[in-house]
C-alpha cells in the first residue's frame, strides 16, 4: 500500500510554492483600503498619513514573508525569549515609557516607538503554544495544565491593566483563553471558570462597578449606557461616530466626499475611528465588504489552524486568529456604538505602524504554519530547545 | 497512539468550529448593526450630519426707507466703515493692533476690550476695533489691512436720518431690541432681533410701520466645520432678504425742514395740513432731539441732557401736548351760533370791557372795550364780550356738539402712537369727573376757548381744516396713491362763508388783531387767521401792585401760551397751518412763525406738484383744488 507521503516543503522555492497567497490577497485589500482612506481623511494628500502608511504595510508584507519562511522548530526555540522580552519591555514603560492620554504605552527607542503590550500580543500566544505543545496530552485537562498558562497569562495582564490599558488587557486574557480552550480545557473547568465568572459579575455589582474602574474608564461605561450622558464631552466622540456612518447609507456619499470626516467632527479619524470614515465615503456596501474580507481572512486563518498537524501551530493559528478577531469586533462594535470606548485600531486600516508590525508578523506566523502545516516538531525538547 | 491524535486532532477541530461560530455570530450581529445604521436610519443620520455640515446664517434685510410726500429719504441706510479684527487670523492681537494703530488711533480702553472679547469668543469671530470710522481713515486702513494680519475692513448697514431733529418725534428712531422686544415679536424674529447689529423702531413711524420697514430675514447656506468656522459659502443654495418696503408719507421734509427751523429754540409745535384732504404737510415739535444719537445708542449723559431740558425736547407736543384753545376756538362758537339760528349777523352786542354775570366780572382781553360789535367784528377784534354773550344764549349743549364736529376731543388716528384725544367738556363730564355742576360762567370761559377745553396743535389744525374747507377733514400720515377730498361736514354755505370772512379781517383788516403782520406775503394771495391766547397763570392784584404787569416779568413757565391758526389762500382754501407757542407770553410768539410757514407751503403748493407716487402711476397726480 502506498501511503501518500505528506511532505514539508525545506527550500527557500519550495516554501513560496505553499504560502497561501489567497490570504496575502485578502490582508493586502485591507492595507488598500486603508491606504486610501488615509489619502482620503488627509483631503486627497498623500502626507501626512497615507504615504506612511504605505511604507509600513511594504516593510510589514516583507516581513510578514520572511516569518512565514521560519520553521515551527525555530518558534518554538525563541518562544519563551520572546514572551520573556516582551514582559521586561512591559516592565521597562513602568520607568521609561512614554505618556499618551494618561497612559504609559510607548517606549521610545529614538526612530522607533515600540508599544511593548503589542509585542506582547504576539508573544503571548507562542509562549501559551509553546507550553502545550509540550504539555503531553495527558495533563492537558489536568491542574497542571491550567496554573501555568493562567500565570503566563497573568503576568502580562497585570501590567498592561496598570498602565492602564483595560482594552488590551481584555483582549490578551481573551486570546488566552481562547488558546487554552483550544488545547482542549476539560469541560469541567470551564463549568467552574463559568461560575466563577458569573460570581465575579455578582461581586462587581456589589462592589460596584465605579470602584474598580478609573475614573474615565466609568465615565466611558456611563456614556455607552447613556448616549444623553454629556454629549458635548465624552459621548460627542461616539455620537458623531454614529452619525458619520449613518449618514453614509446604502452606498456612501462617494469617495472623497465624506462631510463629517473632513469638517473635524472626529478627531483622531486616521486611527481607531477609520471604520466610520470608511462607512461614511462608501456606506454600507463598503463596510459590510471590509466585515466580509475579514470572515475570509478568519476562515482561512481557522483553515489553516486545523490543518496543522502539530499542536503548537495549530494553537498559535487559533490564538492568532482570535487576537485578530477581536481587534475587528471590538473596533467595529465600538465605532458603532454596540459597545464602550475602547482604544482598539481596525488591523491595516488603521494608522499606527506597532500595530500595523504586529498584526503582520502574526499573519506571517500564520503563514509560516500553512507551509510548515505537515512539521512535526519534537515535543518537550526543553525551554530553549 | 495514532487513535489518540485523531481523538485530539477532531477535539481540536470541534473547538476550532465552536470558536468560528462564535466569530460568525459576532460578525453577524457587526452586520446587523451595519444595516440597522446605514440602511434603516441612514435618513436620520444623513439630516444629523447635514446638520454638522451646513448651518444657515442670517442675511438681515435692507430696512425699508421712509419718504417724503416728494420721495425724498427721512430715513435711510448709509454704509458704516468699520475695523473687525478674526484672532485666530494672527499670532499676536497687540502687534495687529500696534500695526493698525500706525494708521488710526486705538484707545488702550479699546485694546483691553478687544483681548476681553478675544478670551471669551471662538478664535474665528470677528470683533470690532472700530466703529463709524470716516472715509479717510477707513480707506487708509483699507489699504494696509491686507499687511496687518487678522484685520478686515467690513462695512455694515446703520440707519440714517439725514434731517436729523426735523422730522425726530414723527418718524422716531430704531435701536438694538432689548428682551421686552424680542418677547412680544413674533417667535420666528427671535433670531434676525439677535444678530448683532439688527435694530428695530423704537418710536413714531418707526416703530408704527415696523412689520413694512422690516422686510424678511434672508439665509445664505455656509458649510460649517466641527468649530462652526465656514469652510465656503453656498449662494445658490441660499435665500435673499426680502428688503423693507418703503413708507412714504404725506409730509413735505422742505416744509418740515423749514417749520423746525423757523420755531427755533421755543418750546412749540406746528402742524400744517391740507384742509380738504386731511394730509398733513408738517408735523413739528421743538426743541428736538437727534435721532442718530439713538441709533448708536445714546449716551447717557446725551440722555440726561434731553430728559432734563424744561422744554422737553423728547414730547412730541404736536401730538401728545394739549392746550386750551383760546381765541382760535371762537371760529367753532360763531359757526355754532350761525347755525343755531342764536344771533343775526348784523346783530350787535354792546362791550364796555366787560360784563357782569351774578357776582362776577368777567372781563373782554381789551380792556377799555370795542363798542358795538356784530359777528365779523367780533371775530376780526376777537372780542370777548360778544363771545360771552352768544355763549350764553347758545349753552353749553350746543357749543360741546358743534366743538366736537369741528373734531374738539376726537382722537385721531393718524398710524403713529402718542396722539392726545383732548378734551371737550360737557356738564355731563363735569359732573363724571369733577362732581361739579355746569354754570354759566363755565360756559363763557368755554364761548371764549378758555376753561376745561384742550386740544392739542393736531386737532388745532383739524379744526382750522374743517373751518376753512368745510368738510369733515380726517389727519392722515401716510401718503395713499389718491387721498380723495373729504365729505362735507353739512354745515350751511352762509355759516361757513361769514365765520371765514371774519378769520380774513383779522388778517386783513384794520383792527383785526393780525393786521400787524402785513398779510401772507405772495401777491394776490389773501390768508385767514384767529390768535389766541391759552392763560397759564393769573397774574395777582398783588403782583400788579409790585410791578408785574406783562408776561415778559413773569417767569417762562408761568407766561401764557401763544397760539395762531391761519389758512390760504383766504378765497379758496388749500393749506393750514397751527403753531403753538409754549410760555410765548401770548399769541404774538405764535402768529408769525405760522405765517411763514404757511407763505411757504402756498409757495411750493405741495399738492399741486407731482409726488413720488406721480412715477408710479401718473393718472393719479391731483392738480391743486
Amino acid at each position: 500500500m502506498a501511503v501518500f507521503r505528506e511532505t514539508v516543503p525545506r527550500d527557500l522555492p519550495g516554501k513560496m510554492m505553499e504560502i497561501n497567497w489567497s490570504l496575502v490577497l485578502l490582508l493586502g485589500l485591507l492595507g488598500v483600503a486603508g491606504v486610501a482612506m488615509l489619502y482620503s481623511l488627509a483631503g486627497a494628500e498623500w502626507n501626512p498619513w497615507a504615504v506612511r502608511h504605505a511604507l509600513r504595510l511594504g516593510v510589514g508584507f516583507t516581513g510578514m514573508l520572511i516569518v512565514a519562511m521560519f520553521p515551527p522548530r525555530f518558534w518554538i526555540g525563541v518562544a519563551y525569549p520572546i514572551y520573556f522580552g516582551a514582559l521586561l519591555l512591559l516592565v521597562l514603560v513602568e520607568f521609561a515609557g512614554v505618556s499618551i492620554n494618561g497612559a504609559q504605552r510607548w517606549i521610545d527607542l529614538g526612530p522607533l516607538r515600540l508599544q511593548p503590550s503589542e509585542v506582547m500580543k504576539v508573544a503571548l500566544v507562542l509562549a501559551l503554544a509553546r507550553f502545550y505543545h509540550d504539555l503531553p496530552t495527558e495533563k492537558v485537562t489536568s491542574l497542571s495544565g491550567l496554573i501555568p498558562p493562567m500565570m503566563i497569562i497573568g503576568a502580562p495582564a497585570a501590567l498592561i491593566i496598570g498602565q492602564p490599558d483595560l482594552g488590551t488587557t481584555l483582549l490578551l486574557i481573551a486570546t488566552g483563553l481562547a488558546v487554552i480552550f483550544m488545547a482542549g480545557l476539560s469541560w469541567w473547568f470551564i463549568l467552574i471558570v463559568g461560575v466563577l465568572g458569573l460570581m465575579g459579575v455578582v461581586g462587581i455589582a456589589v462592589v460596584g462597578l465605579e470602584n474598580i474602574l478609573a475614573e474615565y474608564q466609568m465615565d466611558r461605561v456611563r456614556a455607552f449606557t447613556n448616549p444623553d450622558f454629556d454629549p458635548l464631552g465624552i459621548n460627542y466622540h461616539p455620537n458623531q461616530a454614529v452619525i458619520t456612518l449613518g449618514s453614509g447609507g446604502m452606498t456612501g456619499k462617494g469617495y472623497l466626499e465624506g462631510t463629517q470626516s473632513k469638517l473635524g467632527f472626529l478627531p483622531e479619524m486616521q486611527t481607531d475611528y477609520i471604520f466610520t470614515a470608511l462607512g461614511e465615503e462608501f456606506g454600507f456596501v463598503g463596510g459590510i465588504s471590509v466585515l466580509a474580507i475579514n470572515a475570509l481572512i478568519m476562515a482561512q486563518g481557522v483553515g489553516v489552524a486545523v490543518s496543522c498537524k502539530s499542536p503548537f501551530l495549530r494553537l498559535l493559528t487559533m490564538g492568532l486568529i482570535t487576537t485578530y478577531a477581536l481587534y475587528v469586533f471590538i473596533n467595529i462594535g465600538m465605532v458603532s456604538r454596540l459597545m464602550p470606548v475602547v482604544g482598539v485600531p481596525l488591523p491595516l486600516i488603521s494608522y499606527g505602524g506597532t500595530v500595523v508590525l504586529s498584526i503582520l508578523v502574526a499573519f506571517g506566523l500564520i503563514l509560516g504554519a500553512h507551509i510548515h502545516r505537515n512539521a512535526e516538531p519534537p515535543r518537550g525538547v526543553g525551554l530553549f530547545g | 497512539m495514532r487513535a489518540d491524535r485523531q481523538e485530539q486532532e477532531l477535539k481540536f477541530t470541534r473547538r476550532a468550529l465552536l470558536l468560528s461560530g462564535a466569530g460568525a455570530l459576532g460578525f453577524t450581529i457587526l452586520g446587523a448593526r451595519l444595516y440597522a445604521l446605514q440602511v434603516l436610519d441612514s435618513e436620520r443620520y444623513r439630516l444629523l450630519s447635514e446638520d454638522n455640515q451646513f448651518n444657515f446664517q442670517l442675511t438681515p434685510p435692507s430696512r425699508g426707507r421712509i419718504l417724503d410726500r416728494f420721495g425724498v429719504p427721512i430715513a435711510d441706510n448709509r454704509d458704516s466703515y468699520r475695523i473687525l479684527l478674526t484672532p485666530e487670523g494672527t499670532s499676536d492681537i497687540d502687534t495687529s493692533l500696534d500695526l493698525l494703530g500706525r494708521h488710526m488711533t486705538i484707545s488702550q480702553g479699546r485694546r483691553d476690550l478687544i483681548h476681553r472679547r478675544a478670551r471669551q469668543n471662538r478664535s474665528f469671530q470677528p470683533i470690532t476695533v472700530a466703529n463709524d470710522l470716516d472715509w479717510q481713515t477707513f480707506s487708509t486702513v483699507n489699504l494696509y489691512a491686507p499687511d496687518i494680519p487678522g484685520i478686515t475692513p467690513d462695512v455694515e448697514e446703520v440707519r440714517n436720518y439725514p434731517y436729523g431733529e426735523a422730522f425726530a418725534h414723527v418718524v422716531g428712531y430704531v435701536q438694538t431690541p432689548n428682551e421686552d422686544d424680542i418677547a412680544n415679536d413674533h417667535p420666528d424674529a427671535e433670531r434676525l432681533l439677535r444678530q448683532p447689529g439688527f435694530r428695530v423702531g423704537k418710536n413714531g413711524v418707526e416703530i408704527a410701520r415696523e412689520h413694512d420697514l422690516r422686510g424678511a430675514a434672508g439665509a445664505l447656506k455656509t458649510e460649517v466645520d466641527a468649530a462652526g468656522r465656514i469652510i465656503r459659502e453656498i449662494p445658490d443654495q441660499s435665500v435673499d432678504p426680502s428688503q423693507g418696503m418703503d413708507v412714504v408719507l404725506t409730509l413735505d421734509a422742505d416744509i418740515q425742514r423749514f417749520a423746525s427751523e423757523r420755531l427755533g429754540d421755543e418750546s412749540a409745535s406746528a402742524v400744517v395740513i391740507d384742509v380738504n384732504t386731511g394730509e398733513l404737510i408738517a408735523l413739528v415739535s421743538n426743541p428736538s432731539f437727534d435721532p442718530n444719537l439713538f441709533v448708536r445708542g445714546i449716551s447717557s449723559a446725551d440722555y440726561a441732557r434731553y430728559r432734563d431740558n424744561d422744554h422737553r425736547p423728547l414730547y412730541h407736543k404736536s401730538i401728545q401736548g394739549t392746550y386750551p384753545p383760546g381765541s382760535t376756538f371762537k371760529a367753532v362758537v360763531a359757526a355754532a351760533a350761525l347755525e343755531a339760528g342764536i344771533i343775526e349777523p348784523s346783530e350787535s352786542v354792546r362791550c364796555t370791557g366787560s360784563t357782569r354775570l351774578g357776582n362776577r366780572d368777567f372781563h373782554c382781553w381789551r380792556r377799555e372795550g370795542h363798542g358795538r360789535v356784530d359777528l365779523h367784528e367780533a371775530l376780526k377784534t376777537s372780542c370777548d364780550i360778544y363771545f360771552y354773550e352768544i355763549a350764553e344764549r347758545l349753552g353749553i349743549d350746543r357749543i360741546n356738539e358743534m366743538a366736537a364736529r369741528f373734531g374738539i376731543g376726537e382722537e385721531f388716528d393718524i398710524g403713529i402712537a402718542g396722539v392726545a384725544r383732548g378734551l371737550n367738556p360737557s356738564p355731563a363730564w363735569l359732573m363724571a369727573n369733577r362732581n361739579q355742576p355746569w354754570t354759566t360762567g363755565r360756559t363763557y370761559n368755554t364761548g371764549i376757548g378758555q376753561g376745561f377745553t384742550l386740544a392739542s396743535p393736531l386737532q388745532l389744525a383739524v379744526m382750522t381744516a374743517r373751518v376753512a374747507s368745510g368738510r369733515a377733514v380726517q389727519p392722515t400720515l401716510f401718503r395713499n396713491a389718491m387721498t380723495p377730498p373729504a365729505q362735507h361736514m353739512g354745515l350751511s354755505d352762509d355759516t361757513m362763508a361769514r365765520v371765514r370772512e371774519g378769520l380774513r379781517a383779522v388778517v386783513h383788516e384794520q383792527g383785526g388783531t393780525s393786521f400787524s403782520l402785513g398779510g401772507l406775503g405772495i401777491e394776490g394771495v389773501e390768508m385767514a387767521g384767529k390768535t389766541g391766547t391759552a392763560q397759564v397763570y393769573s397774574i395777582t392784584a398783588e403782583e400788579r401792585e409790585q410791578g408785574v404787569r406783562e408776561q415778559e416779568d413773569l417767569p417762562w413757565r408761568l407766561r401764557d401760551h401763544g397760539l395762531f391758526m391761519c389758512y390760504a389762500p383766504a378765497d379758496n382754501p388749500k393749506y393750514a397751518c397751527v403753531v403753538v407757542v409754549e410760555h410765548g407770553g401770548g399769541s404774538s410768539a405764535a402768529t408769525r412763525p405760522a405765517r411763514d410757514i404757511l407763505r411757504r407751503t402756498v409757495a411750493r403748493d405741495p399738492s399741486s406738484r407731482p409726488g413720488v407716487f406721480a412715477s408710479l402711476a401718473p393718472s393719479t397726480t391731483r392738480g391743486g383744488i
